[in-house]
């Protein structure tokens, strides 16, 4: 079953009378300033020359204050609208797996898709510090693109502005997006069964560990990228094989210890992982003992955390690992009846310690 | 990962473990109330948190978390003056990471960055000494915390500041040093400690020879641990062997990093560069003669102290809090009046909530399992509990340790090599 739109861009052919052929308007400058975010002709170049250009589809490129889509092809692929929204701000805003670009349709994609939808249409609306070089913004839309392509979604409408310097930090990117949910599914932090079986798609802590290194203040030299991408197909693939996921998120900020601590407090149960099970890869695994970091902690930004009755679990797994978001895909823990609220890890050494939410942020330690 | 992994062999854990049970069932003291080992160093506090390593112990020995942590000793009036550096205009103060969230009286740096100081978190004070020269309009600050680990790298810095005439760089120095600490703990009147684990990366620069006058003076063995789990539980097996055969020595377990006589270019740096303080004063523990270390005259100019007015005022830890008693192993973090209620790793009132090494924070985040078993083996014999409960009423009485005096002029290699002095 695939109850993806082969193409979302074709729903949004709304206009009857074909477009006037218009003369593609370019930009000049070489970085951005105060000008494209007026409203007047700079703003209307950037637009379109960045990003009309480059998101390239019909309800974008009438420029309309909104973009419009049918219903009736709403319907056809579930019973319910998911809506989120989400704001992009990383320093640096390019890292060795991605950039910020991807992050922002990525994201917003994936928050969609965690609760069983199929993400179709997303905004994007750009806060620019004046002064960034216009080729930086066009590598960034031209990877909202791209991950947007992968994912099958399009990016509609959108909205841009710019700020002195000092304002931002380069360029801050919102992305809303809307998705429709599939009839049956019924995915939430609060339904977790004793006997349900933790999964995760792969390798944790790799967004997190190729930012810290990639922010170079730490003269630390590993092979990392970040696992940045969408998870709307692999997701499709786990809900094919099981419809009765109970509980599905993606482990980005605070990592799968704190997606695993939601649900244990949603739903009232103790939750139990094993560490020699977590996927972890030894560069990251490195980079963590030298900082003395967990790994549990560190943001992903293409990794879930599921859990799935524990019949259905090896159809899950064999399903993920058929997918290429989902080869490394282990089941870590159990979830048990117990102590709501409390995760429990097995460490490799014969332990268990609590896994607790992260307080503040994960701060180096001294020595 | 290699290197790692094999110490953490949970086979030749179940070995170590076996191997304790049979060393405590031959210890007749062990049998009136639990073995008390102390591991002196912050970085065993978290091994043994977050690998689970009490787990593996008999009921009948416990660790005793004691003050190895740095920056859960740090007294609020030191925050406040950070905080009081941080906050001048011409200031870049740069500190390493879980210094952030300690809490002064007012505020921690992290609020302070809040609030517009120009704060940075930094990886070495050498990083520090890079935004210097980055920004020779501005003074750039950096906070030196730490025990003798920590030290030699500060020294350095400075060294380096003079050479290459950096003179917007200054060091705001809070170093402490452990021998006069654990004296200090030793002398204290409440204590039953039964043994130590000493800390290894100190004893890297230092040696196993300071640690001598332990085993002699106060007949307590001492095995310098590494910090792998597997290196924790076979220094806790060499400490309990020691007690098992009636021994009081100073062993060395962590001997793949360190050398009885430590390392000689440290040392020297750091007696370049340092000077023992008459005393400093330690959150808990109160003042403490002779612990601390601070500039030379010949390196004045890179004396945040000397450089800049600090109000250096003496801030009265809070009342409720009883770190000091947590510290010396009196009672156990979750014995603490306020543990998890007033004070919470969101929101410390005492510092040892602060850093990931502090006892309570490791109690708070990892350690309730702990807690449970302790609990329920009060509660189902009455026993388990009895040396705390006698400690905790003695404590009341004492909450701040003994001044420690220490007589004549000590250098800080006197100091490091300690004992003779007592």
């Amino acid at each position: 079953m695939n109850d993806r739109v082969s193409d979302p861009l074709d729903s949004t052919r709304a206009p009857a009378e074909p477009l006037a052929p218009r003369r593609v308007r370019h930009v000049r400058d070489a970085s951005v300033n105060l000008a494209h975010g007026s409203g007047g002709r700079a703003m209307r170049d950037l637009i379109e020359d960045v990003f009309v250009s480059t998101f390239d589809n019909p309800a974008l490129a009438t420029l309309e204050d909104q973009a419009v889509f049918p219903m009736a092809e709403l319907a056809s692929l579930g019973d319910r609208l998911a809506f989120t929204t989400d704001s992009y701000v990383v320093d640096p805003l390019f890292f060795p797996g991605g950039d910020i670009g991807t992050l922002a349709v990525s994201g917003t994609v994936n928050d969609l898709a965690v609760c069983g939808a199929t993400p179709l249409y997303l905004s994007c609306g750009m806060v620019i510090e004046e002064g960034l070089a216009v080729e930086t913004l066009r590598r960034v839309a031209a990877s909202m693109q791209r991950v947007a392509l992968e994912a099958g979604v399009a990016i509609v409408t959108g909205d841009t502005k710019v700020v002195e310097r000092g304002c931002a930090d380069n360029l801050f990117i919102n992305t809303a997006g809307i998705g429709v949910v599939r009839r049956g599914v019924a995915i939430s932090a609060r339904h977790a069964q004793p006997g349900d079986v933790v999964i995760v798609n792969g390798y944790l802590g790799d967004h997190g560990a190729a930012i810290l290194v990639a922010r170079q203040q730490l003269a630390l030299e590993a092979d990392v990228q970040s696992d940045c991408g969408p998870l709307n197909g692999l997701i499709a693939a786990m809900l094919d094989a099981c419809p009765q996921i109970h509980c599905l998120r993606d482990a980005t900020r605070g990592g799968v210890a704190t997606v695993l601590n939601e649900f244990a407090q949603s739903s009232n149960v103790t939750i139990r992982i094993r560490e020699a099970d977590v996927p972890l890869r030894e560069e990251v695994k490195g980079a963590c003992e030298i900082l003395g970091l967990d790994p549990l902690y560190l943001a992903n930004e293409g990794k879930l955390v599921a859990l799935v009755p524990a019949q259905a679990a090896e159809r899950v797994l064999a399903a993920m690992r058929a997918h290429p978001a989902g080869r490394q895909a282990a089941a870590i823990g159990e979830v048990e009846e117990g102590p709501g609220g409390l995760v429990v890890l097995h460490t490799v050494f014969g332990g268990q310690r609590i896994v607790d939410m992260l307080v503040g942020e994960q701060l180096p330690r001294i020595c | 990962m290699k290197y790692v992994d094999e110490f953490r062999d949970p086979h030749k854990a179940q070995t170590l473990k076996n191997a304790i049970r049979r060393l405590v069932d031959g210890i007749a003291r062990a049998k009136q109330r639990p073995l008390q080992i102390m591991e002196v160093c912050g970085g065993h506090t978290h091994t043994i948190f977050r690998y689970g390593v009490q787990q593996l112990l008999p009921d009948e020995v416990e660790f005793v978390h004691g003050p190895g942590c740095p920056v859960c000793v740090l007294p609020m009036g030191r925050v406040d003056d950070c905080v009081a550096l941080a906050e001048r205009p011409e200031v870049i103060f740069t500190t390493f990471g879980d210094a952030m969230r300690v809490p002064g009286s007012k505020k921690s740096l992290l609020k302070a960055k809040a609030d517009g100081a120009d704060v940075r978190m930094v990886y070495s004070p050498l990083d520090a000494l890079k935004i210097a020269q980055l920004n020779p309009q501005r003074e750039v600050i950096f906070f030196g915390l730490g025990f003798e680990t920590t030290m030699p790298s500060t020294a350095m810095t400075v060294l380096q500041a003079r050479a290459q005439h950096i003179r917007n760089f200054s060091l705001f120095c809070n170093h402490i040093t452990i021998i006069p600490t654990i004296k200090a703990i030793l002398d204290s009147p409440d204590l039953h400690l039964d043994g130590f684990l000493g800390p290894g990366h100190v004893s890297m620069v230092i040696g196993t020879r300071p640690y001598e006058f332990i085993a002699q003076h106060y007949h307590k063995p001492i095995t310098v641990a590494g910090f792998e789990p597997l290196d924790v539980l076979q220094s806790m097996w060499m400490v309990l062997r020691q007690i098992a055969e009636g021994r009081c020595e100073v062993e060395n377990q962590y001997g793949r990093i360190v050398p009885r006589d430590g390392n000689a270019q440290a040392l020297s740096a750091i007696q370049q560069v340092f000077e023992l303080r008459e005393f400093f004063e330690w959150r808990g523990l109160g003042s403490i003669d002779h612990s601390g270390v601070r500039i030379r005259e010949a390196f004045a100019d890179f004396d945040a102290e000397r450089k800049f007015e600090v109000p250096n005022l003496k801030i009265a830890d809070p009342k409720a809090c009883q770190c000091g008693e947590v510290l010396k192993g009196v009672i156990k973090p979750h014995e603490c009046k306020v543990f998890g209620t007033a004070c919470t790793p969101e929101s410390p009132l005492g510092s040892l909530m602060v850093s990931s090494e502090g006892a309570c924070a490791a109690y708070f985040n990892y350690g309730r399992i702990d807690t449970s078993r302790i609990e329920r083996r009060g509660g189902a014999s009455g026993s388990g509990r009895a040396g705390n409960a006698g400690g905790l009423g003695a404590a009341s009485g004492a909450s701040v340790a003994k001044p420690l005096m220490v007589s004549g002029d000590e250098t800080v290699s006197q100091a490091i090599e300690g004992g003779q002095a007592v």
